[in-house]
């Protein structure tokens, strides 16, 4: 029976290594993940909502969308601007600045939350700069945009490389003998073709600036309402031994994360799709 | 003229796209040649031939003609005011949101000097951290490691029923975020937990202890070999593992002989990966931690400690350290990433040959 499953192949060790890997992941992945939702369900509607659409969570809910959407523009403009520096021009120190690109995602949430907020306080190397003009970044929404900036803009810049390699030259040149103009060529032609890498892209920022702790809350002093947010609020209502409210906020986190998972799939599908069409 | 630049003159094609190249240039300081080359009683090809330009069009994307030769601008290349400014974006933004950070790490750890810093470590609670950061990367990595040859295996070399199903569940780990990921374990561990109470009974303790952070870091960084080995090996196919099965090849031959060399550059990336993930976790391993000082902290848990302390130097000497571990990784990853994009053409270019 199982093998009907299965197309034939000489290949040996199949039931071993599938064994292990969907028990490993079951034991480790799913088991887990399946108490969060399992614990959720035992919580009453009226103790479900009171949690989730408490003001203070509202607001968290706020922040943290919030500053991860601005982060995430942000990555998609720069973060489409250093892509297409890397992919297009040449310049000396370029191989390092690539390497440089993925410093977020090697860097320790926490080193680089301490040094942001070393930066960015009053009295830091660019904050101190900052204070004269009446702008704060430390322990302000401003710094939590900031620190999700930082978190995703590689998502943004590795998503988008190989699309722009993959373009073709000869549709731009095309493009150019039909009597384009070089912007008329890129927003006609250029753009499109990157829009799904680039949508990808932003959303894989905002998908891991919704769940980030460890670079935010350094720099943004945590006051609830004002600048808490959620991922912090389960902490903080773990701490406080109110494992059904953290339970709850951590639900409707999570079913955020998969709808964005979702979306991410489905544009990766139409990027392929494309891709497919085009070749 | 060279005879070989006369026929790319004369060729249609590249004479539009020049003529398109001249008009897009036609700033300030193109505008003298530009006028020069639409000066009607000059044939085209007279009054193509000044325009050396060396320096006026340098670091095209497309191969430098060699010296001597008039220089083309292709119509695809950006002219070169537009790279200039699309550059200094580029190492202005990175530099600023970059590398100023990394390098506020270092200053802030030496600001008392270099006897402050190695202060910073003689503190037996720093010790302690650094060698339970190394115990749960030393158990978790070669873990994640063995599933990550076991799912790869079974994916890339096997067709069976709801394989794509199983690949994003691999995946899974990526959109849960790190404190949720802490939580999940306190629900199925903690004292009012699934196994809370028979874990309480036997005496066994995991949440609040080292079993909990090992069991936290290991599942954030389950994905990270899988991951990495999948598409390669997809790309690979299994036409050499068949051959050494047909002349007679055990199983743990034909992954010895035949697949670990065509993999190990991937393998390797995996695991520089999943090591610096697991070296600085922080928020799914602080939800789990307990903070219990010199007992249950990593390194990240004890910056954040020393740094609510407002003990700076050592929360930045032990975050340099930290950093000193990201450059590292970058480093590798580099070196293994161009190796890695060689087998990848390599692969591609063997399977479309067949």
């Amino acid at each position: 029976m199982a093998t009907s499953l299965k197309k034939y192949s000489v290949l040996p060790g199949f039931g071993l290594s599938l064994g292990y890997t969907v028990l490993y992941l079951s034991l480790l992945v799913l088991v887990p993940l399946s108490a969060l939702f399992a614990r959720a369900s035992g919580l009453t509607w009226e103790q479900f909502w009171g949690t989730v659409a408490n003001p203070r969570v509202l607001a968290s809910y706020r922040l943290t969308f919030g500053a991860a959407f601005a982060g995430a523009t942000i990555n998609a403009v720069f973060g489409f601007i250093v892509a297409w520096t890397l992919v297009r021009y040449r310049f000396p120190g370029k191989k390092l600045v690539d390497a440089m690109v993925d410093l977020p995602f090697a860097l320790p949430t926490a080193v680089s939350g301490i040094a942001l907020t070393a930066i960015y306080s009053s009295n830091g190397w660019i904050g101190q700069y900052l204070e004269p003009l009446g702008i704060k970044v430390a322990y302000t929404p401003i710094g939590v945009t900031i620190a999700l900036t930082f978190i995703g803009l590689p998502f943004v810049v590795r998503t988008l490389e190989p699309a722009l390699q993959d373009l073709d030259r000869e549709s731009e040149e095309a493009a150019a003998i039909l009597g384009a103009s070089r912007w008329q060529t890129f927003r006609r032609v250029i753009v499109p073709s990157v829009v799904p890498a680039l949508l990808t892209g932003f959303a894989l920022s905002l998908a891991r600036g919704i769940g980030e702790y460890g670079s935010v809350v350094f720099i943004s002093g945590n006051m609830p309402m004002k600048t808490e947010i959620s991922s912090l609020l389960i902490v903080t209502r773990l701490e406080q031994y109110d494992t059904a409210g953290a339970t709850a906020i951590a639900v409707v986190m999570l079913c955020a994360s998969f709808v964005l998972l979702f979306a991410i799939n489905m544009l990766q599908w139409w990027h392929t799709q494309r891709a497919r069409g085009g070749a | 003229m060279t005879p070989q630049l006369s026929t790319q003159l004369n060729s249609p094609v590249v004479r539009q796209i020049e003529a398109i190249a001249i008009k897009s240039t036609a700033g300030p300081m193109n505008r003298n040649r530009t006028a020069q080359v639409s000066a009607p009683p000059l044939g085209l090809r007279e009054a193509r031939l000044p325009r050396p330009a060396a320096t006026e069009f340098p670091n095209s994307a497309a191969p430098r003609p060699t010296a001597g030769k008039p220089k083309l601008r292709l119509a695809t290349d950006d002219p070169l005011w537009l790279r200039l400014l699309l550059t200094t974006i580029t190492i202005v933004f990175l530099s600023l949101f970059l590398l100023v950070p990394l390098a506020a790490v270092f200053t802030e750890s030496l600001r008392k000097g270099f006897d402050a810093y190695l202060q910073s470590f003689r503190d037996p609670a720093a010790l302690a951290a650094i060698k339970l950061t190394l115990l749960t990367s030393a158990i978790s990595v070669p873990i994640n490691l063995v599933f990550g040859v076991a799912a790869a295996w079974a994916i890339a070399k096997f067709d069976f029923w709801g394989k794509s199903l199983l690949t994003s569940l691999i995946d899974l780990p990526f959109a849960v975020s790190p404190v949720v990921s802490g939580l999940i374990f306190v629900l199925l561990f903690g004292a009012h937990g699934w196994f809370g109470p028979w874990l309480a009974a036997h005496d066994i303790q995991i949440v609040f202890a080292v079993p909990g952070i090992v069991l936290a870091t290991m599942f954030i960084t389950f994905p990270f070999v899988a991951r990495e080995l999948i598409p390669l090996m997809q790309e690979q196919g299994s036409e050499e593992e068949q051959a050494a099965v047909s002349l007679g090849a055990g199983g743990w031959q034909i992954f010895r002989r035949v697949t670990l060399p065509n993999i190990r550059w991937a393998l390797l990336y995996g695991v520089i990966l999943c090591n610096a993930r697991a070296m600085g976790e922080f928020g799914a391993v602080s939800v789990v931690s307990g903070h219990i000082r010199g007992k249950t902290n990593t390194m990240p848990l004890h910056v954040e400690i020393l740094y609510n302390e407002y003990n700076f130097v050592a929360a930045f000497a032990v975050a340099s350290l930290l950093a000193l571990l990201a450059l590292l990784t970058l480093a590798l990853k580099s070196l293994v990433e161009w190796r890695l994009k060689r087998q990848l053409d390599e692969a591609s270019r063997l399977q479309n040959e067949t």
